[in-house]
């Protein structure tokens, strides 16, 4: 039939989608079973999964006595597994935010850290660590400094943006040009600071999911769960967006309105994320492209995809970095870049053969 | 019958330097109005006027309904924007990109209804056989095709066009034109198109508007309109008009010896 065109292409497009989503979750739950087991007390897949089970429906579950002689629920519920979940989250969380980002931007270098929001979390954790001053005390100085300033950092090349009529060309200029600002203060607070104290900095930038807990999993998994449904029932604006502000108003979108909640919300969930584990650094940048390279651009289906990859990749990364070198974890922000870039370099040169 | 969109004095500033100046005219379903007149006489600034993404002064009625008192989402269901085809579309497919005419009227899931549409704008603009190929790999001709159908599925009743024919070869200058002529009579739709070249603006619009300097020279048929007069006034230009058809043909000849373009030849 004549007006049939492209109706049975969209259709494969859409399941393709709807494929590489359903794969992306199985293989996030299998990379769960082989997380839990790593770690000094041995602990078989099919065990760890018993082990969950057991902690969720507590009494429904038959365990054998090897793991009750174990302890293996306790082990997984009380040290493995809110590490494990905090992965997820934060790669679920940082990808979303990034493609959130790049989609608002309409470019392909906006991410957090482009716009300064980890440089500015990172000179917040350097005041905190090295002068010992913040906004909160005790346990949260660092990471309450180090979320603030990633908000203040947002607020700041909004504020500028805004100024200047919220271009997004202005929006990742001003957001470079904080990056050199905040990381000039923490290379000077550095350069003043004690040795023990600048090597706290130093490590606290590297990235890692160490300090995890079931609270700080609780904050993170609350601002995640409440910010990503309201920007998935926005995704047509997203597409829109990608289309030019012209174009986005023209089809109905309250352009300023809708970049600068975007823009908040990115913001919000990288911030959150960043001040618990330091600068994870590639998940942001770099996860979008590679799922909009395998299936496509409607954010309807980017966003959760893009978070999910996002999931495998740092889940699958603190894997590798806890068992790459027996006896050392290696910051799961450095796994990342040494497992992501030579995989999206490779994306990247295949598709411009093609 | 009240014609469909009518503009009373409508003005636009950027910042102190005024664009547009008491522009008025009336447009009826059906109707092809071609704006024509030099760079920077405020063409393209009276069409983002007109779907107001910019917010001039005056009155602007549509249907009879004040724009100023219709939400952003109601405006994108009445009047669709087609800017000018400048190679910016995104990595989307063809069909999504068409689709994408379809969010004024899309909560979130995309219905039988919408896709049947996006078909068939496909199938009319002669563009179906690439519905899977990506936005920005498209030819100049083709891409202006997808931004003409992304405008028709958004079933508005005035499109707006910001040079559609300037980065088109003859052909498909004409068809695109052509098109758009059929598109109003047979769809009633009203139809503002900005156009540079005259002789594709005279044969295809049913009616032209002279803008110079924000402000309106004269609007009528294209016959009436294009005069050796109106091309000194307007463009600074000797032109001879002459008639092909019934339609008027502009051929320019030189700079009019009183304008200071002679200074710069």
């Amino acid at each position: 039939m004549m007006a049939e065109f492209g109706r049975e292409e969209y259709a494969r497009l859409m399941e393709k989608r709807a494929l590489f989503i359903t794969a992306l979750v199985l293989a996030l739950v299998a990379l769960v079973g082989i997380a839990v087991t790593l770690g000094s007390a041995d602990l078989p897949v099919a065990d760890a999964y018993l082990a969950i089970l057991a902690g969720l429906f507590p009494g429904a579950v038959d365990l054998p006595e090897r793991m009750i002689e174990s302890n293996a629920v306790g082990i997984v519920w009380g040290w493995r597994l809110h590490r494990v979940l905090f992965a997820i989250a934060a790669g679920f969380g940082l990808a979303i935010a990034g493609t959130v980002m790049q989609g608002v931007l309409r470019n392909p270098l906006a991410s957090p850290f482009t716009l300064g929001i980890a440089s500015a979390a990172s000179c917040g954790a350097s005041i905190a660590i090295i002068l010992g001053a913040g906004f909160l005390s005790g346990g949260y100085l660092v990471t309450g400094n180090a979320f603030l300033f990633a908000m203040l950092a947002a607020g700041a090349i909004y504020g500028m943006a805004r100024l200047r009529g919220m271009g997004s060309e202005t929006m990742i200029l001003a957001g470079i040009a904080l990056m050199y600002l905040f990381s000039a203060v923490t290379s000077l607070l550095q350069y003043l600071g004690t040795s023990d104290k600048v090597q706290e900095v130093v490590f606290w930038m590297f990235g890692s999911l160490d300090k995890s807990s079931w609270p700080k999993l609780g904050i993170v998994t609350v601002v995640v769960a409440a910010i990503v449904p309201p920007l998935l029932w926005r995704a047509w604006d997203l597409n829109a967006l990608a289309e030019g502000d012209e174009v986005a108003k023209s089809l109905g979108v309250p352009v300023e309105r809708s970049m600068a909640g975007f823009m908040l919300a990115a913001s919000l969930v990288t911030a959150v994320i960043i001040c618990f584990t330091g600068t994870i650094g590639f998940i942001g940048l770099v996860v979008p492209h590679i799922t909009r390279m395998a299936i496509g651009a409607d954010h309807r289906t980017l966003l959760p995809a893009s978070g999910l990859v996002g999931a495998v990749l740092l889940l699958g990364a603190d894997c590798l970095a806890r068992t790459a070198i027996p006896g050392t974890i290696i910051p799961v922000g450095i796994m990342t870049a040494f497992l992501g870039i030579p995989f999206f370099l490779y994306l990247f040169m295949r598709r411009r053969d093609a | 019958m009240t014609p469909l969109l009518c503009a009373c004095g409508l003005s636009f500033s950027y910042r102190d330097r005024q664009v547009l100046a008491d522009v008025s005219f009336s447009l009826d379903r059906g109707e092809v109005l071609g704006l024509v007149g030099p760079n920077g006489s405020g063409k393209t600034t009276l069409l983002r006027c007109l779907d107001r993404i910019l917010d001039p002064e005056g009155d602007f009625r549509l249907d009879g309904r004040d724009l100023y008192s219709m939400s952003r989402p109601e405006i994108a269901r009445m009047i669709a924007y087609v800017p000018q085809n400048s190679g910016a579309l995104g990595s989307a497919t063809v069909f999504e990109t068409v689709l994408m005419g379809r969010r004024p009227h899309l909560r979130w899931s995309v219905s039988e209804e919408d896709k049947q549409k996006v078909s068939e704008a496909l199938s009319l603009l002669g563009i179906g056989d690439f519905a899977s190929r990506r936005a920005d790999r498209l030819s100049g001709g083709e891409r202006q095709r997808v931004l003409i159908a992304r405008a028709l599925v958004q079933d508005a009743r005035l499109i707006l066009l910001d040079e559609p024919t300037s980065a088109l070869d003859m052909r498909n200058q004409i068809e695109v034109m052509d098109l758009l002529r059929r598109l109003a009579e047979e769809h009633r739709l009203a139809v503002v198109a900005a156009i540079h070249d005259l002789n594709l603006a005279a044969r295809y619009c049913h009616r032209i508007m002279m803008l110079k300097e924000g402000r309106v020279l004269g609007q009528g048929a294209p016959s009436s309109l294009l005069t050796g007069g109106m091309m000194r006034a307007v463009y600074g230009i000797e032109a001879v008009v002459k008639d092909e058809m019934g339609v008027p043909y502009v051929v320019p000849l030189r700079p009019s010896e009183n304008d200071n373009l002679v200074e710069i030849v």
